[in-house]
């Protein structure tokens, strides 16, 4: 069976073997840097024309269609264009913090990706608190958020960036709680251990209802943390402008644009980790040939179509629901759920501890 | 330069909103004092997209001048003409032959639902889904293309003259008119599946930018806005022209006076006039569409004054003639701009969001408030 693990570790004995430790590793680190970037690059053209094919199929229209096949080719025609647009700082502007604020949340989110087991063996760096270093690493791009506000000497912008902040901070909360139900059944905070702890089916299902409660308020969470419609309150449109990015133009907006797609991405990727089973293929108990038929599907084809199940769900919810407003977003976590993962989390705790799930 | 944003005298936020914004559908500009996401006050200031049409109209003939008043509410184009022709016929008073009659009322009620059809994708996409604007445009879109067919126009069409209806209808009305009504009961469900009942759109328009009784009468609202808050005003049943009286339709009226009120109020006056359309599709009376008038028209000296039910409100046309070829002065009584003045009193106190949701139930179109 085709398999990434047997290719990074011959990448890896081969390095090992050619070159002194020190140059191995150093090797290994350009190499992983140019696969993370490339992923990005890639990941961007693609969720942009996906989030743009699946818009046209809502709204009864065709979408892109001009250029290449189909028009896939339009997100790359659009980067060009933004990489040859002018980046324009404005006047009166904070010029450091209003340049260095979309590289903060870009960073961001190619730190997130180190722990993330895209196959079976195939991850940048194998993290005993990978789960803990997600959550950590990604309240940082709140910062990023802010700075872009404040820096921009812009009204709309400051408010869309108080609006983000209130609404990332608060809404962190609730992901913790969820991810933090599923810790408690695995027991440990390695993407891998979670991973390879849903051999005989996946805690969706495994768990029961708390599970599903669970599930469902990460999705809900995870909506507003990457500050989708119907959250989408930092730029909303019709409100704001654009919110938080009103004043960038060029590849610095293109960087607070791809970096909210690739947000997604990795927001998904936890998801499908911690509920779907990330790589795992869908196994059911101990109906061994229907494992075996369901083994033979490449572990990396199970982590991305799942990650891309759980993006086609929020890009749904943005092209059908309307936009809340800021105080019922706020009233939303605090008032309802909050307190539902609090309870839930107990439960779940109960049910680890007793031994109830699957 | 960082320190000083939004350092006002009183340290409230003052943000212009406006005149080019995504939320006021052309060049509104709102000057809104904010204390946080508070609104305190909002200041409409007009006058972005005057074009002067009330003095224009004072060298133009009784017949050129009604051209111009297509460009007013553009969106229900007909009716205001509509209100012209009336006015002129009034003057003159010459008597509408019965199928330009039907024709116009015909047209007015395709425009009325056209244009709640826009408002309600517009007000959607206000309220930040997207989805709805293209789902309303797949039935505008018809109505349009039986527009485009006999009167040759798509949103201007200056079809209604005085005496009559320009020409008159082409062969294929009837059918696709029919065509029409099929496809809008087989689609209005969707309306309510996708907006009405969504609990968030709910949260977002129940009990925000209410407008009492009093206050809509004080601040002169009419049409749906003014529905909404249980004022009777619908100038088709009140003050009935053309063959109003003779049709069968409700005068649609919701109590609440918040935006979901006028909401609820525009989606139900739509099927009032799929209803008034259907008792006249297949009974459009034979004969001439226009009423022989002479070539150039002199109205009497007086004062001339018709109001019709526009889409947005009531539209008065008042016209003073010295006995010449064109009007010593015409005035507008537009329902936009009396709209507009109950923005500031009912927003005070709400959230930029309720702005936004409480300006969409108003339904705005800029060019009618400033003309």
């Amino acid at each position: 069976m085709f398999s990434l693990e047997s290719l990074t570790t011959l990448v890896q004995d081969w390095l090992n073997k050619t070159f002194p430790p020190t140059w191995a590793l150093l090797i290994e680190f350009v190499i992983v840097g140019i696969l993370a970037i490339a992923l990005f690059a890639a990941l961007g053209l693609v969720l942009v024309i996906m989030e743009r094919k699946v818009a046209a199929w809502i709204q009864i229209r065709l979408g892109p269609n001009r250029v290449g096949p189909l028009g896939i080719l339009q997100s790359t025609a659009d980067t060009i264009k933004l990489i040859m647009k002018e980046g324009l700082t404005p006047d009166g502007a904070d010029k450091f913090l209003f340049n260095l604020a979309p590289f903060i949340v870009m960073i961001v989110s190619m730190l997130i990706l180190a722990p993330i087991g895209f196959a079976k063996g195939f991850h940048i760096w194998d993290i005993n608190i990978g789960v803990l270093y997600v959550s950590a690493i990604s309240s940082v791009s709140v910062i990023g958020i802010l700075m872009a506000g404040w820096a921009s000497n812009n009204k709309y912008s400051l408010l869309g960036a108080m609006r983000s902040g209130a609404q990332m901070v608060s809404y962190e909360l609730s992901v913790g709680l969820s991810v933090l139900s599923i810790i408690v059944l695995t027991g440990s905070l390695n993407i891998n251990d979670i991973v390879l702890s849903q051999q005989n089916g996946w805690w969706l299902f495994k768990a029961h209802i708390p599970a599903i409660i669970s599930f469902v308020i990460f999705i809900i969470a995870i909506t507003a943390e990457t500050n989708r419609a119907p959250f989408d309150l930092s730029e909303a449109e019709s409100e704001l402008t654009a919110g938080f990015h009103t004043e960038y133009s060029g590849m610095k907006f293109a960087l607070f644009f791809l970096s909210e797609y690739i947000n997604i991405f990795i927001v998904c990727a936890i998801g499908a980790t911690l509920f779907l089973g990330g790589w795992m293929p869908f196994h059911i108990g101990n109906w061994e040939s229907f494992n075996h038929i369901m083994d033979y599907i490449p572990s990396f084809i199970w982590f991305f179509g799942k990650t891309f199940f759980m993006i086609f769900l929020i890009m749904w919810f943005r092209w059908t629901f309307p936009r809340l407003r800021v105080d019922q977003l706020l009233n939303l976590e605090w008032k309802y759920l909050l307190p539902i993962s609090m309870v839930n989390l107990i439960v779940m705790t109960l049910v680890a501890i007793k031994g109830w799930h699957f | 330069m960082v320190e000083e944003i939004g350092k006002t005298a009183e340290g409230d936020l003052i943000i212009n909103v406006g005149p080019q914004h995504p939320a006021t559908h052309g060049v509104l500009h709102l000057i809104i004092t904010l204390n946080g996401e508070t609104i305190k006050k909002v200041e409409p200031h007009l006058g972005y997209i005057h074009r002067s049409i009330e003095k224009m109209c004072e060298s133009l003939t009784y017949r050129q001048f009604i051209y111009t008043t297509s460009r007013m509410d553009y969106l229900s184009a007909h009716i205001n003409n509509h209100a012209c022709a009336l006015t002129v016929e009034k003057g003159l008073g010459i008597e509408i032959p019965a199928r330009a009659q039907v024709i116009r009322v015909l047209m007015d009620e395709l425009t009325r639902i056209a244009s709640h059809e826009l408002w309600w994708g517009a007000m959607a996409m206000d309220l930040g889904a997207f989805t709805p604007f293209f789902h309303a445009f797949r039935e505008r879109e018809t109505i349009n293309d039986i527009m485009e067919e006999t009167c040759g126009a798509r949103l201007t069409m200056n079809y209604m003259v005085p005496g009559g209806v320009m020409m008159d209808l082409h062969p294929n009305f009837q059918n696709r008119v029919k065509n029409f009504l099929t496809l809008y009961k087989r689609k209005i469900h969707e309306y309510d599946e996708l907006v009405t009942g969504n609990i968030i759109f709910q949260n977002r328009m129940k009990g925000v930018g209410v407008l009492s009784k009093e206050a809509a009468i004080s601040f002169g609202v009419t049409g749906p806005a003014a529905r909404g808050s249980g004022v009777s005003c619908d100038v088709r049943k009140l003050y009935p022209y053309e063959i109003y009286n003779t049709l069968e339709f409700d005068e649609i009226l919701e109590t609440e006076g918040d935006s979901f009120a006028r909401y609820m109020v525009r989606l139900r006056e739509m099927n009032e006039s799929i209803k008034i359309i259907e008792q006249l599709i297949d009974n459009i009376p034979e004969g001439d569409f226009q009423a022989k008038t002479k070539a150039v028209l002199k109205l009497p000296k007086g004062e001339f004054y018709q109001r019709v039910e526009t889409a947005r409100g009531e539209l008065g046309v008042y016209i003073v003639s010295e006995g010449g070829t064109t009007p010593y002065r015409i005035k507008f009584r537009s329902p936009g701009f009396s709209n507009l003045s109950c923005l500031d009193h009912i927003t005070r106190g709400g959230k930029i969001g309720d702005l936004i949701a409480s300006m969409g139930t108003l339904d705005l179109v800029i060019p009618d408030i400033d003309r």
